[in-house]
C-alpha cells in the first residue's frame, strides 16, 4: 500500500481516486465494553473491505455488533466503557487506529462520514439546519459563516429538500422525518467523503419515505463514487441496494457474499433462518417462521459456534466430525464457494440442502 | 410572543390582588395591639389611642380595611407607617440596597455555580466532581441563618476580611452577605449544571458533532454547553425574583437596610401597610422574573413557541 504522503497536512480535500484496492479495510477488529458488571464482547474479530462505489450491507439483529463496529471506524465510541482491543482499520492505506486524535478528527467528514438512525435526536435542536450543515465547511475548510450557509443551501438542494434557500434557517423540529434524514445526509456528504456509513438510515421512517431516502442515497453514491456501508436489519433494503452483504451474529461476521448468493442460497443456518423469517406474499395466512431462542448474551457468548444453542443443524459428540463439534469448536469464517465465506462447520451441507 | 406576554402580565393583576389580601388578612390576624406596642412603656391616653386607631382604620372590619387600602392604591397611595412615613418612600429608599445585594448574589451564583458545575460535569466522577458534590451537599444542608452568623463571625470578626455589618464600604460590603445569600442557589446551580452536562454529553447530537469531525472544543462548548445551560439560565432568572424578596434573614444578620430588613421590622411592629406593600412588591418581582424566564426560554430553545 503506497502511503499518500501527508495528504492530511497539505489539504483537507482527500485524494478522490485512491490507489487500486479497497478504500476501507477492517481487519480482525475487536471491541469490548468494560462495565462494572463485567466485560461485554461486542465485536469479536470482524474483517471486511469496502471498495470505491461499492455498497456493503451489514446485516444482523440488535446487539450483533453492527453499530459498534461502525462507531469504532468513526472513532466515536464512548470510551470508557468501550475499548478497541485489537485489529486494524485501514482507510486509504493508513491505519486509523495508529493516528493521533487530531488526524482521526480530520478524517471524519472529508474521509468517512456517518448518518444515524434517528435524525431528530441526532441533530442539535437549538441550531438551524443550515448552521449544522455549514459547520462542516467551517470546521474543515475554514469557510466563513456566510459562505458556509451558501454551501449549505446548495447541499440541501442536492438532497432535494424543497425551497432550500427559505428553509435553511429552520430548526430540525420544523422538518418532517424524511426531510430531517435528508438534512443528515446533506451534512454527511458536505465534504464528499470516500466512505459513508449509514446506520439504519431508514428504520425510523415510514415505508414510502424509506424508499425515497434509499433512492437518494443510491443516486448520490452514483454521482460521487463513495463506498457505502449500510447497517440495517431490514432485509428488503439490503436486497434492493446492496452489492455485498455481511451477516453478523454475536459480534462476528458469519457469512459474506453477493446479495444474490446470500439471499437465494444461504450457507449458514443463521442466514437460512433470517431468510425464512421474511414474510412471503404467497404464504399468506400461514405463520411467520422466526428463529427460535434468544440472541446470545455478549458477556457470556456460548462456546463453540455462538449460534449452536439456536441452530437446528448443530452437531455435537458422536454426530460431529472430528474438530467440528458445534458445541466446542468455533467455526472460522472460511471460503465456501467462489466469493462466499461462511462461519459454519457444515456450510457445504447447508448450501446443498 | 407579544400577545403571550401581554396576557401573562394581565394575569398578574388578580394574583397580586389575591396575594395582597392574604397578607393583609395575616397581618390583621396577628395577636397584640399595634398602637399599644408603638407606645411602648409610655402612658397612652384613651383619646389619642382612639384617634390613632381611627386614623389607621384599625377599628374597621378586615374587608373594609382592605377595601380602603385598595382604594388608595388606585392613586398610588400605599399608605404610611405609624410614623407618618409613606410606604412608597420606604420602598424607594430601600429597594436600591436590596437590588445591589441581589445583583452581587446572582453574579456570584452564576460565576461560581456555573464554573464548578461545568468542570464537574465534563469530568464526571473525577476528583473535582467529588469535591463539588461534597461541598454542595454541605452548603445545601446548612440553614442560611447558621451560614450567615458563622461567616460573619469567621470572615468578618476573626479574620477581618470583610465588614461585619452595614454598607459603609460600598460594593465591598455586599460581598459577604451576597455570598451567604447566594450560597443555596449557588450549590443548586452547580449541581444542575453538572447533571445537565453529564446528560447532554451522552446525547445523540453530541455523537453526531464528533462524527462530523468538529474540534473537541467546538463539540464541548457549542454542542454540549449551549444545550446544557438552558435549564440553568432559566433557574438563575427565576432566582433573581426569589432573591429580591428572600433576603430577610441575610439583611437582618448583616444589618443591611434593604426591603428585607424593612419587612422584618414592619412585621415586628405590626405595620400592616408596610408589610402588605413590600410583600406584594416581592410577589410581583417573583411573577415578573418568572415571566422573563419563560420568554428567555423561548429565545434559547427554538422548539418552544408561545403563540
Amino acid at each position: 500500500m503506497s502511503s499518500s504522503s501527508g495528504y492530511l497536512a497539505s489539504s483537507p480535500s482527500l485524494d478522490p481516486s485512491p490507489t487500486a484496492g479497497a478504500v476501507l479495510e477492517v481487519d480482525d477488529l475487536h471491541v469490548e465494553f468494560r462495565t462494572r458488571e463485567g466485560v461485554v464482547s461486542a465485536v469479536n474479530g470482524i474483517s471486511y473491505t469496502v471498495d470505491q462505489g461499492e455498497t456493503l450491507a451489514i446485516l444482523g439483529e440488535s446487539g450483533s455488533g453492527k453499530s459498534v463496529s461502525a462507531q469504532a471506524i468513526m472513532g466515536i465510541l464512548d470510551s470508557p466503557p468501550a475499548v478497541i482491543t485489537g485489529g486494524g482499520i485501514n482507510f486509504q492505506g493508513r491505519d486509523i487506529l495508529a493516528m493521533t486524535e487530531e488526524e482521526q478528527r480530520q478524517i471524519r467528514g472529508p474521509g468517512i462520514a456517518m448518518i444515524f438512525q434517528d435524525a431528530l435526536s441526532a441533530l442539535n435542536p437549538v441550531y438551524s439546519v443550515g448552521f449544522q450543515i455549514g459547520e462542516m465547511f467551517r470546521a474543515h475548510r475554514g469557510a466563513s459563516r456566510k459562505d458556509a450557509k451558501k454551501q449549505a443551501i446548495e447541499l440541501m438542494d442536492r438532497v432535494r429538500i424543497p425551497a432550500a434557500a427559505r428553509r435553511v434557517n429552520d430548526y430540525p423540529h420544523q422538518f418532517s422525518g424524511g426531510m430531517r434524514q435528508r438534512v443528515m445526509i446533506a451534512m454527511a456528504l458536505a465534504l464528499d467523503p470516500r466512505i459513508l456509513i449509514a446506520d439504519e438510515p431508514t428504520t425510523a421512517l415510514d415505508v414510502t419515505v424509506q424508499a425515497q431516502v434509499m433512492d437518494l442515497l443510491k443516486d448520490l453514491q452514483r454521482d460521487t463514487g463513495m463506498g457505502l456501508i449500510l447497517i440495517t436489519h431490514d432485509l428488503g433494503v439490503v436486497n434492493e441496494v446492496a452489492d455485498r452483504v455481511a451477516v453478523m451474529y454475536a459480534g462476528r461476521i458469519v457469512e459474506t457474499g453477493t446479495v444474490d448468493d446470500v439471499f437465494t442460497r444461504p450457507s449458514m443456518p443463521y442466514t437460512v433462518g433470517l431468510m425464512n423469517s421474511i414474510p412471503q406474499v404467497d404464504a399468506k395466512g400461514g405463520r411467520l417462521k422466526p428463529i427460535v431462542g434468544q440472541p446470545p448474551n455478549l458477556s457470556r457468548i456460548p462456546s463453540g459456534c455462538p449460534f449452536h444453542p439456536r441452530c437446528p443443524l448443530a452437531r455435537t459428540g458422536p454426530a460431529a466430525l472430528p474438530d467440528r463439534d458445534c458445541v466446542s469448536d468455533l467455526p472460522p469464517l472460511r471460503v465456501v464457494t467462489v466469493g462466499r465465506e461462511a462461519a459454519c462447520h457444515y456450510a457445504e451441507e447447508v448450501l446443498d440442502a | 410572543m407579544g400577545r403571550y406576554v401581554a396576557r401573562r402580565l394581565l394575569l398578574t393583576i388578580p394574583v397580586l390582588i389575591g396575594a395582597s389580601f392574604l397578607i393583609f388578612a395575616m397581618v390583621y390576624a396577628l395577636p397584640g395591639d399595634p398602637i399599644r406596642a408603638l407606645a411602648g412603656d409610655r402612658p397612652l391616653s384613651a383619646a389619642v389611642e382612639a384617634q390613632l386607631k381611627a386614623q389607621f382604620h384599625l377599628n374597621d372590619p378586615l374587608l373594609v380595611q382592605y377595601g380602603k387600602y385598595v382604594g388608595n392604591l388606585t392613586h398610588l397611595d400605599l399608605g404610611t407607617d405609624f410614623h407618618q412615613r409613606p410606604v412608597l418612600e420606604i420602598i424607594t429608599n430601600r429597594l436600591p440596597v436590596t437590588a445591589k445585594l441581589t445583583l452581587v448574589a446572582v453574579l456570584l451564583e452564576a460565576a461560581i455555580g456555573l464554573t464548578a458545575g461545568v468542570l464537574a460535569g465534563i469530568r464526571r466522577n473525577g476528583y473535582f466532581d467529588n469535591v463539588v458534590l461534597v461541598s454542595t451537599t454541605l452548603i445545601i444542608s446548612i440553614p442560611i441563618l447558621v451560614l450567615a452568623f458563622v461567616s460573619q463571625y469567621v470572615f468578618g470578626l476573626k479574620f477581618g476580611w470583610f465588614p461585619i455589618a452595614g454598607i459603609q464600604q460600598g460594593w465591598y460590603s455586599y460581598l459577604l452577605p451576597g455570598l451567604v445569600l447566594a450560597s443555596g442557589s449557588l450549590a443548586y446551580v452547580a449541581r444542575l449544571t453538572r447533571t445537565s452536562i453529564a446528560e447532554n454529553m451522552r446525547a445523540d447530537y453530541v455523537r453526531t458533532a464528533r462524527a462530523k469531525g468538529l474540534p473537541n472544543r467546538t463539540v464541548i462548548i457549542r454542542h454540549t454547553l449551549r444545550n446544557s445551560l438552558i435549564p440553568v439560565i432559566t433557574f438563575i432568572g427565576a432566582d433573581v425574583g426569589a432573591l429580591l424578596g428572600g433576603a430577610i434573614v441575610t439583611e437582618a444578620v448583616f444589618n443591611i437596610p434593604g426591603i428585607g430588613r424593612a419587612v422584618f421590622d414592619a412585621v415586628r411592629g405590626q405595620e400592616g401597610a408596610v408589610v402588605v406593600g413590600i410583600v406584594t412588591l416581592m410577589v410581583f418581582f417573583f411573577i415578573f422574573f418568572n415571566l422573563v424566564v419563560d420568554v428567555l426560554y423561548a429565545v434559547l430553545d427554538p422548539r418552544i413557541r408561545y403563540d
